[in-house]
């Protein structure tokens, strides 16, 4: 799960980590208030919110450039919220599509410090965890306020990892290993220590599955600062964290995946045309796969569970059909447990009830497998049957191409 | 032989009093696997009955693997209390256990996993279909099935079988079947990030195995772990390999941020981990369809 800037910072603030003094506001009155509450002597940041990327660099689609501002006033805070609220937001992360704004972050300026070299003094921090070792690492970089993934491309060197051993946590030794290899002395260096601990509890206390700090910065005054913040979150633990579910956004959700989920359905929209629906996960990405192989384009990823019932196919159904780019459907079923039988009533309920005028292609396969067929083939629908995942996906792209 | 179990493997069910749980015994039963025991916390000293098997029920792993001789625990009790439950096996000292929970904490894997370090116990999962070593009786009965895999789609015989995936698992195998080739051992060892056991583990099992002959290696994208077992197979593994790798298609902005992409380096999609399979000599299946001629391409039974 993620949440936004502004709410990231808040859990920073509430383990002690620094950040811009901000306020957010949903709605254009609450404006001057919210920059009542705060300094704007050195200008105002005015940033976007919502759950993707390269805001400052987006442009939105009534042609207003940049989802996060430097405004030297209120007035011109003022100015250019009201350019970004309740408009779509382009970025490079959120599709053509985009995203609305509907959240606004007034924060105070800050003083960025200089390097001797007359760059701004922008430091990168990441927590997340290492598959391969199965720990906690926390990455760091002086090379902050720019992609991580370049830095790492073209300077692996100045890319600083440090594992955790889950069983003590944290070291001291292991945070000023950090703060040394980022160049810091003096009071920085303290500061700098503070704040990898602190991160560090955050990411293990809320079930994280990471906390990204880009840029860092070190201010004229001499103060550590996140400028930024990213925090995600571990689904499989939200359970034990209702503070954390307080603060989804369903606004960021896209709808069709909300109503899979509330069936049980685990639901990806793609940008393609042949929808399908299958058991099983890895079998769901191979059936994507394969319609690609054979000269199609998958519109979706959807696994109906290893245990599919009647009433979760009829859901699965209805989700597919929602997306206006479907033009067939391909249903890719491996009952090894299930019946086969079960999920061919329940494909031809489906069909009858939602009156479906698509080509669809079967792919049964499993426990009871003639009787499915045959339920298929005497409803008197245009099913059409495959008999392998290949012989499946060729007859529904050539289907959908025939259209 | 086989890997990991054998037909007659005494095996407890971690959960058995759920609805997931019994509903796998008693397949595992019709199967014909040595379900000796069944352990939920409180119910010690009731009965799990299915067609005229009794299996008496622990309040312990301990009690259960003491007084029944289980080696293995099949772990099927809610995501919340997973990562305990595995660790109770861990102190009961059994050979393995096989996590099929889906939804376990990843923090409490992580402290898991590092718990198990130095200790007797393998782990396979979480979020994994289980193990089966096919029967040699009809449709593989006989057999010990341990998780929630058909067992009626086998049949032993000399390929292995490991994959993350359950239902893509089932598809391999079933081609192999349906071919007239049966399988030694089948792994599924999860789709969790944490996990207890590796493609490569796997593998190196099946490399010493002398009844497997040929392997069937299933990954997907994220990680490393295919990449890794397919470096080792180049060097080392004696025996012919084929392979798939699903996701293709997959969004690559539903996968970590930033730093994931850093620590996960440029291994991890679908085509890189494809062209280091065929670099490492594997056999590689072009659609999910194709996995047994895959290898029956580079193996002759």
């Amino acid at each position: 799960m993620n949440i936004h800037e502004y709410q990231a910072k808040e859990l920073f603030e509430k383990y002690g980590v620094a950040t811009p003094k901000g306020v957010a506001v949903k709605a254009s009155a609450e404006y001057s208030t919210a920059l009542g509450q705060i300094n704007t002597a050195n200008g105002i940041m005015v940033k976007s919110q919502i759950h993707a990327g390269g805001r400052g660099k987006g442009t939105f689609t009534n042609g207003f450039k940049g989802g996060v501002k430097f405004s030297p006033n209120k007035e011109k805070a003022i100015e250019n919220a009201t350019a970004m609220l309740g408009n779509t937001l382009v970025t490079a992360q959120t599709g053509a599509e985009g995203r609305k704004v509907q959240t606004i972050y007034f924060t105070e300026a800050a003083n960025l410090g200089k390097r001797p070299d007359g760059r701004d003094d922008e430091y990168y921090l990441a927590i997340l965890l290492d598959r391969a070792t199965s720990r906690p690492v926390i990455v760091a970089s002086t090379e902050g306020g720019v992609e991580i993934e370049q830095v790492a491309h073209a300077t692996p060197e100045k890319i600083f990892k440090v594992q955790v051993d889950p069983a003590v946590g944290l070291q001291p030794f292991q945070a000023r290993q950090i703060a040394f290899a980022l160049g810091f002395s003096g009071d920085l260096f303290k500061q700098c220590v503070t704040l990898v601990t602190r991160l560090y509890q955050l990411y293990w206390d809320k079930d994280c599955a990471m906390v990204e700090v880009n840029p860092l910065l070190v201010t004229k005054e001499g103060q550590l600062l996140a400028l930024d913040a990213k925090v995600s979150f571990d689904d499989n633990a939200l359970f034990r964290h209702p503070d954390i579910v307080a603060l989804r956004d369903l606004n960021e959700e896209d709808a069709k995946e909300i109503e899979a989920s509330k069936y049980g359905l685990s639901y990806i929209a793609l940008d393609g045309n042949i929808a399908c629906l299958v058991n099983g996960a890895g079998l769901a990405m191979s059936t994507m796969d394969i319609i690609q192989h054979f000269g199609g384009s998958p519109a979706n990823f959807l696994d109906v569970g290893g245990g599919a019932t009647k009433d979760q196919v009829s859901a699965a159904f209805k989700i597919i059909l929602g997306d206006k780019n479907v033009k067939g459907i391909l249903v890719n079923i491996f009952g090894g447990i299930m019946d086969c039988n079960v999920i061919a009533t329940g494909i031809v309920e489906a069909v009858k009830e939602t009156g479906l005028k698509l080509p669809l292609v079967v792919r049964l396969e499993g426990n009871n497998v003639q009787a499915g067929k045959a339920t298929l083939a005497a409803s008197g629908l245009t099913i059409v049957s495959g008999d392998t995942m290949a012989d499946a996906a060729q007859k529904i792209v050539k289907l959908v191409n025939q259209k | 032989m086989s890997i990991l179990v054998q037909e007659n493997t005494r095996v407890l069910v971690q959960g058995i009093t759920g609805d997931f749980g019994a509903r796998h015994a008693r397949l595992s039963i019709e199967y014909g696997s040595q379900i000796v025991a069944g352990v939920t916390p409180g119910k010690g000293g009731q009965i799990f009955e299915h067609n005229g098997v009794k299996v008496p029920i622990f309040n312990t792993v301990a009690d259960a693997a003491k007084q029944t001789g289980a080696t293995v625990s099949a772990i099927f009790v809610p995501p919340p209390f997973a990562a305990d439950a595995i660790l109770e096996c861990v102190d009961a000292d059994l050979d393995l256990a096989i996590a099929i929970t889906e939804g376990i904490p990843v923090r409490d894997m992580v402290r898991a996993k590092r718990a198990m370090q130095g200790r007797r116990t393998r782990l396979i999962g979480p979020n994994c279909p289980g193990v089966v070593t096919p029967g040699r009786g009809e449709k593989s009965h006989g057999g010990c099935r341990i998780g929630i895999a058909p067992g009626y789609i086998h049949k032993r015989g000399k390929v292995g079988v490991v994959s993350r995936s359950g239902t893509l698992t089932y598809e391999a195998v079933w081609q192999l079947t349906c071919k007239g080739h049966g399988q030694s051992t089948c792994v599924g060892i999860g789709g969790d990030p944490v996990n207890g056991t590796s493609h490569l583990d796997v593998i190196k099992l099946f490399n010493e195995d002398p009844e497997t002959e040929a392997i069937i290696m299933i990954g997907e994208i994220g990680g490393n772990a295919e990449v890794e077992a397919a470096r080792w197979i180049k060097e080392h593994c004696k025996k012919p390999v084929a392979g798939f790798i699903a996701g293709a298609t997959a969004p690559a902005g539903r996968r970590m941020g930033h730093a994931g992409a850093v620590i996960g380096g440029a291994e991890d999609t679908a085509a890189a981990k494809i062209k280091i399979f065929k670099e490492c000599g594997i056999s590689v299946a072009a659609t999910p369809s194709d996995m047994a001629d895959a290898l029956l391409r580079i193996w002759k039974g």
